[in-house]
This record gives structure tokens, C-alpha cells and sequence, in this order.
């Protein structure tokens, strides 16, 4: 069983603390877009609720064509998973404005908490995974700024990292197993996407 | 068909994306669109992005349009089944996407291994609700491409545009079979 003790939700709502029209934030389907959601739901905000492995490429994108604005991506360990070389594609980039930070509960928490590849190898025969580090596979695809927050005491440098700090930036950050309610944004991703674009450009 | 003629259609495709305003270009890289790529990784206009499998030009292009940029995504007719779940996004968001694909696995293909993909690409394309547009002579190449970036970025729709083995020309790599 995981060790962690950093809990997802207080953590996501300091990280957002704040936020302004500087900050776009795209986070992954499931846990992720709940947790963005209860820390306030605004326009800047694009919560996905399918589209697993896309929000790395999906903030990539939009780093690109918003250089002046900070991009913050945060997602799950068993979306990053099934993305991994997206990780060499931003390195390709080097985009200073994107930041990109994974909660990693070691497990897939939508589908009935199941082990993930970061899970230890050695739990139980039905929650063994492979000790994947998420943060060792993104500095080995070329992301110069990498680190793994476990303490509270990391939680202030944490946030910096994510909301001021020259990217690309990325953080793992690993969170304890919980059962949280759903707290649902508007599920429409024209909806969505026309909001953003209203919010950031000023037409959908 | 003769090198001069291949040139043309590759470099008309590049002003055709300018005339558009495509500010990103997504590819895995590829034989067919070799001569497109080098004029976008050449271009101070276009931002182009190696990706390590096609998938990612999907998500990247609906960050993209979320930012207010328009992209294309080049990719061969093999890589189209890499996409299809994440196709879907097109669609769910309803933002505008233009893909050109090279085709394999038709005219005179001579690895059988293209062959299920290049023959699955308009299906699973038309199956996820792309527009398919479809060029096999040089002469038509811009026009199609012109067509299928307004039916995106004018009419807000998925499109891509199959430019045909036939157009392109027969790939053997003058490589001998093993004794």
C-alpha cells in the first residue's frame, strides 16, 4: 500500500490559489478534473472527461500559441502512462511557459482503484504494478526540471514550481488513495472549448 | 511521373498552409511529406513538432485551437490507426482539424505489411466523422488541400486529405530480397 500522505484535494486548491487570466489549466479525466473542479470552476479551466493521454499534447499545444500565458497541466499517473512519449515531445519544445504536474495515487481511480505501472512491484498478486517513477522517465526524455514531492514541508516549493517557475517544469507528486465525491464542471466540450476560447481570446 | 512535377505539388502544399494561417505543424516524420516538412521546419511562421506517435497531433492541435492557432497534422496512412480513440476529440470539442495523409498500401505497394492499414485509412477516418478528400494527379493537389483547410477552419469541420500512392509514386527502396 502507498505511503503517501499528501491528500489531492487541499493540495490542487493551493496550487490553483489565486489564479488569474495569466493561467490556463487543462487537467485529465477523472480524479484530476473533480479535483481542479471543487478548487472553483472558471472558463480558464479545460477539465477533460475522456481523451486519456491527451492532456500533456493538449497543454503543449496551447503553450505554444499562448507564450505569454502560463499553462499548467495536471493529471493522473495512469494518464501520463499512456502518453509517455508526449513527455520527449515537449522536450523537443522546451516550452518556458508549461508546467506539468502529476498526481500519482498509484492506481487507476476511476475503474475500481486497481494497481497502476507505478505501484510497487511487490504488494499483493492484485495490486502489484512496476515501480514506474514518472519523474525519472521525464527527465529521461529530456525535461531538465524534473522532482517528486512526498512532504508537506514541499508543498510551498510545489506551487511555485507550478504556477511562476521557467519551464517545462514537472512535478510528481504522490498523493494517498482516496474515496472524494465527484465535483462535476459542465460535462459539453464544445461548451468547454467555446468558454476557454471566449475567456482567452475574447470570441468562441 | 517526372521529380519536377513532385516538387511542385509538395511546395504548393506549403503556400497553401501559409494562405491559411497555420502556425503549427504536427508530424511523425515521412518519406512523402520529407520535402513539406523541411519547408515547414525551415519556415519562421510555422512552429513544427516531431511527435513520437500520431496521437499526440490530435491532442496538440486541440490545445492548439484553444489558444487560438490553427494546425495541420501530417501524418502516412499507417499512422492514421494510432489516432482513432483520440480522433474522437475532434468531434467531443468540435474545433476545426486538418490532416494530410501520404498513403501506403495501394497503388503498386510493395510491403505487404501497409497493405491493412492503407486500406483501413478511409474507413476508420469516415468512421470517426473525418471528411475525407481524396487527390491522386499533382494537378489537383491544391485545390483539394485549399478545399479541406476551408472546409476546416471556414466550416469548423475534421478533414483530411488522402493524397494517394498513385500521386505520390511507387516506393521500392531498389533493395533485393533476402537468399
Amino acid at each position: 500500500m502507498s505511503k503517501a500522505t499528501l491528500q489531492r484535494r487541499p493540495l490542487v486548491k493551493k496550487i490553483l490559489e489565486g489564479a488569474d487570466d495569466n493561467l490556463l489549466v487543462i487537467a485529465g479525466l477523472g480524479s484530476s478534473n473533480w479535483d481542479i473542479t471543487e478548487a472553483g470552476d472558471r472558463p480558464l479551466n479545460m477539465p477533460l472527461w475522456g481523451a486519456m493521454g491527451a492532456p500533456v499534447s493538449m497543454g503543449l499545444g496551447l503553450a505554444l500559441a499562448q507564450p505569454a500565458k502560463r499553462v499548467l497541466v495536471i493529471t493522473g499517473d495512469a494518464d501520463l502512462m499512456m502518453s509517455l512519449g508526449s513527455l520527449a515531445t515537449v522536450a523537443t519544445q522546451q516550452p518556458e511557459n508549461l508546467a506539468i504536474v502529476v498526481l500519482d495515487n498509484e492506481r487507476f481511480g476511476e475503474t475500481g482503484n486497481q494497481a497502476s505501472h507505478t505501484s510497487p512491484r511487490n504488494n499483493g498478486p492484485t495490486d502489484s504494478g512496476a515501480g514506474a517513477d514518472l519523474a525519472m522517465i521525464a527527465k529521461g526524455c529530456g525535461i531538465a526540471d524534473v522532482g517528486t514531492v512526498r512532504d508537506a514541508s514541499e508543498v510551498a516549493d510545489l506551487v511555485k514550481a507550478a504556477r511562476t517557475k521557467k519551464g517545462p517544469v514537472f512535478r510528481l507528486v504522490k498523493v494517498m488513495v482516496e474515496k472524494l465525491e465527484f465535483v462535476m464542471p459542465p460535462q459539453d466540450g464544445a461548451h468547454l472549448k467555446d468558454r476557454f476560447r471566449q475567456a482567452l481570446l475574447g470570441h468562441p | 511521373m517526372n521529380a519536377e512535377t513532385s516538387a511542385d505539388w509538395r511546395d504548393e502544399i506549403f503556400e497553401v498552409l501559409q494562405t491559411h494561417d497555420i502556425k503549427q505543424v504536427y508530424h511523425v516524420p515521412d518519406a512523402g511529406h520529407s520535402r513539406l516538412i523541411d519547408h515547414c521546419q525551415r519556415s519562421n511562421s510555422i512552429r513544427t513538432v516531431p511527435l513520437t506517435t500520431e496521437e499526440e497531433g490530435i491532442a496538440l492541435a486541440a490545445g492548439a485551437w484553444l489558444g487560438g492557432q490553427r494546425s495541420a497534422l501530417l501524418m502516412q496512412s499507417s499512422g492514421v490507426g494510432n489516432t482513432i480513440n483520440m480522433m474522437g476529440l475532434t468531434k467531443t470539442l468540435r474545433f476545426p482539424f486538418l490532416t494530410l495523409i501520404t498513403m501506403r498500401g495501394e497503388w503498386g505497394e510493395f510491403n505487404s505489411w501497409q497493405f491493412p492499414m492503407g486500406q483501413g485509412t478511409p474507413k476508420v477516418l469516415e468512421a470517426m466523422g473525418v471528411l475525407v478528400y481524396s487527390v491522386d494527379k499533382a494537378s489537383d493537389v491544391k485545390a483539394t488541400v485549399d478545399a479541406a483547410a476551408r472546409a476546416a477552419f471556414n466550416g469548423g469541420q475534421s478533414v483530411a486529405v488522402l493524397l494517394r500512392q498513385k500521386l505520390i509514386g511507387i516506393k521500392d527502396f531498389g533493395k533485393k530480397t533476402a537468399k
